[in-house]
Parts: C-alpha cells; sequence; structure tokens
C-alpha cells in the first residue's frame, strides 16, 4: 500500500504519455479546485480572524475590573481605593486619569469636550488574580454607592460567538470538501468514459486497471493541486488587501495566516490533491468496471 | 494454451453459439472462418478474455477466465497478441512508441531494444515516428501485428486482420503470422476470405474450422 502510493506519487511517465491531455475535465479540475480553495482561505481567514479577536478581546479584559464611582460621590474615590486595595484577590487599584477619561469619552463627545465639567461617574481600573471575589467586593462597594464591573457579561457571549464562528467556518470548509470531492469525482468519470478508446488499446496490450486508474489519478490529483494552490495564492493576496486599510490602521482586521496559521496555506494545495486523489481512485475503479 | 470446453454464448439470451470445444495447442495454426455475424470476433474474444462464456469454461494458460479477478486477466492477456481489423491505436503517440506499448504498460523496457527489429520485420521502420492516423490500412494492419508481438506472446489471436487491406496486403500479412507460427507461437486467425486460406495451404500447416449456425466444425475439403 505505502510502496504504491510512493509509486504513484512519483508517478509513471509512460503511463500518463498514454492519456491525451486533451478535453475539458483538465481545466474543469484545475478551476474547480482554485475556486473552492479560495473561498476555503477565505472561510478559514474569517474564522480564524473573528477566533483571535474574541480570543483577544476576552484576554484584555481577563482579571480587569472596573468599578464606577457616580459623580456625586467622587470625593470617596481615596477610600474606595483604599478598600480595593486591601482586599485579597486585587492587584492593582487605580483611578483613571481625566485624560484617561477624556480619551474613553472622546468618540461619542469629541476631543474638545471639556470631562471634567460634566457630572461623569469616576472609574477605577482593577487588576485581580484568581482569588479574588467579585460578588463579595460589588457588596462593599455599594455601601459607597460604587458599583463593580468584572466583564463577565461581555466574555461569555464572546467566547460563544468566537465558538460558532469556529464551527461554523469547519462545517463550512468541510463543506467545500465534499464539493471538491464531488466535482472532482464527476472529472474523473468524464475524463474515463471519454477515453474508453484509449483504455481499450491499453487492455489489449495488457494493462491492468490498477496501471489504467493510477495514470488518471496522478494526472487529476496534480491538476487540482495546483488548482487549489494558485486558488489559495489569490485568496490570501486578496485577503491581506482586505485586512489592510492604510489610511486607518486601527480598524484593520487582525490578518490570519500569521506564525503556524500560514501552515494552513500549504495544507490547502496538499489536502486538495489528497481528495482529488481519493475522488478519482473512487470513480476510476468504478468506471473501469463499467466499461467492458 | 487456451481451451474452449463446452462453450457457449449469447447476446441478450439470444444464443449465438454453443457447445463449442476447442483446443489451441502450443505451434498450432488454425483459421476460423464463417459467415459475417457468426460469432468469430466473439470467439476470439472468449480466447483473450474480453468476454465471458455463457455456459462453459474458457481456460488460458491453465487458468479459467472467469476464476480470475480483472487485473489476473489483463496479466494472462499479456501472454496473447491480439490484431483486430478495426486496429486501435494512441493517435497522439508515435507509431514506435505505440507497437512499444504492451513493454511499456508491462514494465519491460528491457524488451525495448527489439523495437527497432519488429518494425523492420513488418516494413514500417520509415514510418516509427509518424502518427497512426497518417498511416495506411495496410501499414496500420502491420502496425498492429507488431504490437501484437513485440512482447513476445505465446498466442496470436488476428481478427480479420486482411479485412481492409487488397490482395498482397493480405498475403503479406498471412506471411507475417505464417513465420510467427514457425517460430513456434500459436495462431488463430479468423477470416472470411478463402481464397487467403487456400494461398495458406502453402505456407503453413493448418487446421480450419468453420463458425456457422452457431456451431463450431471443422471445415471440409472444399476449402
Amino acid at each position: 500500500m505505502g510502496g504504491g502510493f510512493l509509486a504513484l506519487l512519483r508517478g509513471d511517465v509512460q503511463a500518463e504519455r498514454a492519456i491525451p491531455k486533451r478535453g475539458f475535465t483538465a481545466q474543469l479540475t484545475t478551476v474547480v479546485a482554485g475556486v473552492l480553495s479560495f473561498l476555503a482561505v477565505f472561510v478559514l481567514a474569517l474564522s480564524l480572524s473573528a477566533s483571535r479577536i474574541a480570543k483577544d478581546w476576552a484576554s484584555d479584559l481577563g482579571g480587569a475590573t472596573t468599578v464606577q464611582l457616580p459623580a456625586d460621590r467622587a470625593d470617596d474615590i481615596e477610600s474606595v481605593l483604599q478598600l480595593l486595595r486591601n482586599t485579597p484577590g486585587v492587584t492593582e487599584a487605580r483611578a483613571l486619569t481625566a485624560d484617561e477619561e477624556q480619551a474613553l469619552l472622546a468618540p461619542w463627545l469629541g476631543a474638545n469636550m471639556p470631562v471634567d465639567l460634566l457630572p461623569v461617574p469616576k472609574l477605577i481600573d482593577v487588576t485581580t488574580d484568581e482569588t479574588f471575589d467579585a460578588a463579595a467586593v460589588a457588596g462593599q462597594l455599594a455601601v459607597v454607592g460604587a458599583t463593580l464591573n468584572d466583564h463577565d457579561g461581555w466574555r461569555e457571549p464572546l467566547a460563544e460567538v468566537a465558538s460558532r464562528l469556529r464551527t461554523l467556518g469547519w462545517a463550512t470548509v468541510a463543506l467545500i470538501t465534499l464539493a471538491l470531492l464531488g466535482l472532482v469525482t464527476l472529472a474523473a468519470r468524464l475524463s474515463l468514459t471519454s477515453n474508453t478508446q484509449t483504455i481499450g488499446v491499453l487492455r489489449l496490450v495488457g494493462a491492468t486497471d490498477t496501471y489504467i486508474a493510477h495514470a488518471f489519478m496522478r494526472r487529476l490529483m496534480l491538476r487540482a493541486a495546483t488548482g487549489a494552490a494558485i486558488g489559495t495564492v489569490i485568496g490570501f493576496l486578496v485577503m491581506r488587501r482586505i485586512a489592510t486599510i492604510d489610511s486607518a490602521p486601527e480598524f484593520n482586521v487582525a490578518m490570519p495566516f500569521d506564525g503556524w496559521q500560514a501552515l494552513w496555506l500549504v495544507l490547502i494545495p496538499v489536502l486538495s490533491g489528497g481528495a482529488a486523489l481519493l475522488a478519482t481512485q473512487f470513480a476510476a475503479h468504478r468506471t473501469l468496471r463499467e466499461i467492458p | 494454451m487456451i481451451d474452449l470446453k463446452n462453450v457457449a454464448f449469447g447476446y441478450g439470451g439470444a444464443l449465438l453459439f454453443s457447445r463449442v470445444d476447442l483446443e489451441l495447442a502450443p505451434g498450432s495454426f488454425h483459421f476460423l472462418t464463417g459467415p459475417s455475424g457468426a460469432g468469430k470476433t466473439t470467439l476470439l474474444k472468449l480466447c483473450y478474455g474480453a468476454l465471458h462464456a455463457t455456459e462453459g469454461q474458457v481456460t488460458a494458460f491453465g487458468m479459467a477466465f472467469d476464476a480470475q479477478s480483472r487485473d489476473a486477466t489483463a496479466k494472462a492477456r499479456r501472454r496473447i497478441g491480439v490484431v483486430h481489423q478495426e486496429c486501435s491505436f494512441l493517435d497522439h503517440l508515435t507509431v514506435a512508441e505505440n507497437v512499444a506499448l504492451p513493454l511499456t504498460v508491462t514494465g519491460r523496457q528491457d524488451l525495448l531494444g527489439n523495437l527497432e527489429d519488429v518494425l523492420r520485420w513488418v516494413g514500417l521502420a520509415r514510418q516509427s515516428g509518424q502518427l497512426p492516423p497518417q498511416l495506411s490500412g495496410g501499414e496500420r494492419q502491420r502496425a498492429a501485428l507488431a504490437r501484437a508481438v513485440i512482447s513476445g506472446p505465446e498466442v496470436i489471436l488476428a481478427d480479420e486482420p486482411t479485412g481492409n487491406v487488397d490482395w498482397e496486403m493480405s498475403v503479406q500479412v498471412l506471411r507475417l503470422l505464417a513465420d510467427l507460427n514457425a517460430a513456434g507461437k500459436t495462431v488463430l486467425f479468423a477470416t472470411h476470405d478463402l481464397a487467403l486460406i487456400r494461398h495458406a495451404k502453402g505456407l503453413v500447416q493448418a487446421r480450419v474450422l468453420r463458425l456457422n449456425r452457431g456451431k463450431l466444425q471443422q471445415a471440409g475439403a472444399d476449402l
């Protein structure tokens, strides 16, 4: 089996020369693999990006808690800070500066709004560890009218959305693979049935069905892998272009396929070739049994 | 070599022939004659496993075709050279590449040294680089014969190999087959050309079989 597979990968020049290269199935396989790989790159990119953004947000918010003190209780800020610093599980507690508050409100109120003249609540940025008991602290803070937000309300839906996007991404990749298998099977059958005279001649001179099947399998595998490589490269370039907005870098989507994720760009053509090989093997043996 | 025992064959329920017994002994030469549609081509196809008998058994080199896998049948076919009236080639390959096909398909490149000799033997040395569509009818028959013998098969099955060529070329093809028989090959030559069979009397010791009305018989003195 292993030896046969390696022999198939190495190929047999004579066997492949025996099969004419004409026919639209050649272009069909390449184009289909290219288009499906292009779509696969998009789906993977979206899935990986969404996953990464959600992870980044969750990571940024993880261990971060915000305490809000109403504007009319602003004078109590030092005592609240003291309370927090003495609370187990709090590693750091600090009040946001006026500039930081200004920056937070700038998107809604504009950069030049005099925030200090507005009844804006005071915010305390609290960093915690896993021993922090949010419920207990919230009770203590309620006495002075302060509220505690540990961002769980954000984190959980984000994690859920990321998980659903990942599932959706993989399901779509599975559907794309199924479509590739189906279309390559169809292309292989078309290729074989349009070469019945060639198959008849090869059989007449003693070629086994395995020999004939291999000649078709390797050719279709290489066509699918080539199409997939082209589709992957185009998909990657388009994705990079979409993900980068030069005039407003702060809105750039997190670019997937860096680091280990780049492996996907290699795997897509390899897996497409493998899928084509399986589909062609199935179609070839089945179709050769049908050709008298 | 090839034995047919009590063989029957039919298409779509209608029997074409039945109770056919035939033994192709090593080194023998048989003519198979009979009217068009009698089943000569079918009988030859049974002999190399391209068709399976409806009844009875066909064995080649001691193995029954219907008990073999498809790949085993293909391997048995390598010991049989087949020439058809409508000889098919791979039109994108040269004549030489087509003739060498049985060697390249079976991985016997060591015999490629015989290619030039075989092409010369059938008188196609000059045409070796041409494509099959460029050959005349007689040249195609000789190329098919060269392809059938290049790998040194033990049996040659020729199905109306002279059906599309003139008398001179028919005699030439007959002589080539007689040469092969003289070299020890077993030959079964299907033809409806009785004149050619009569002409062969001076060239080869042959049995003449007639397939007619569903039966295979030894031909009489009328030949």
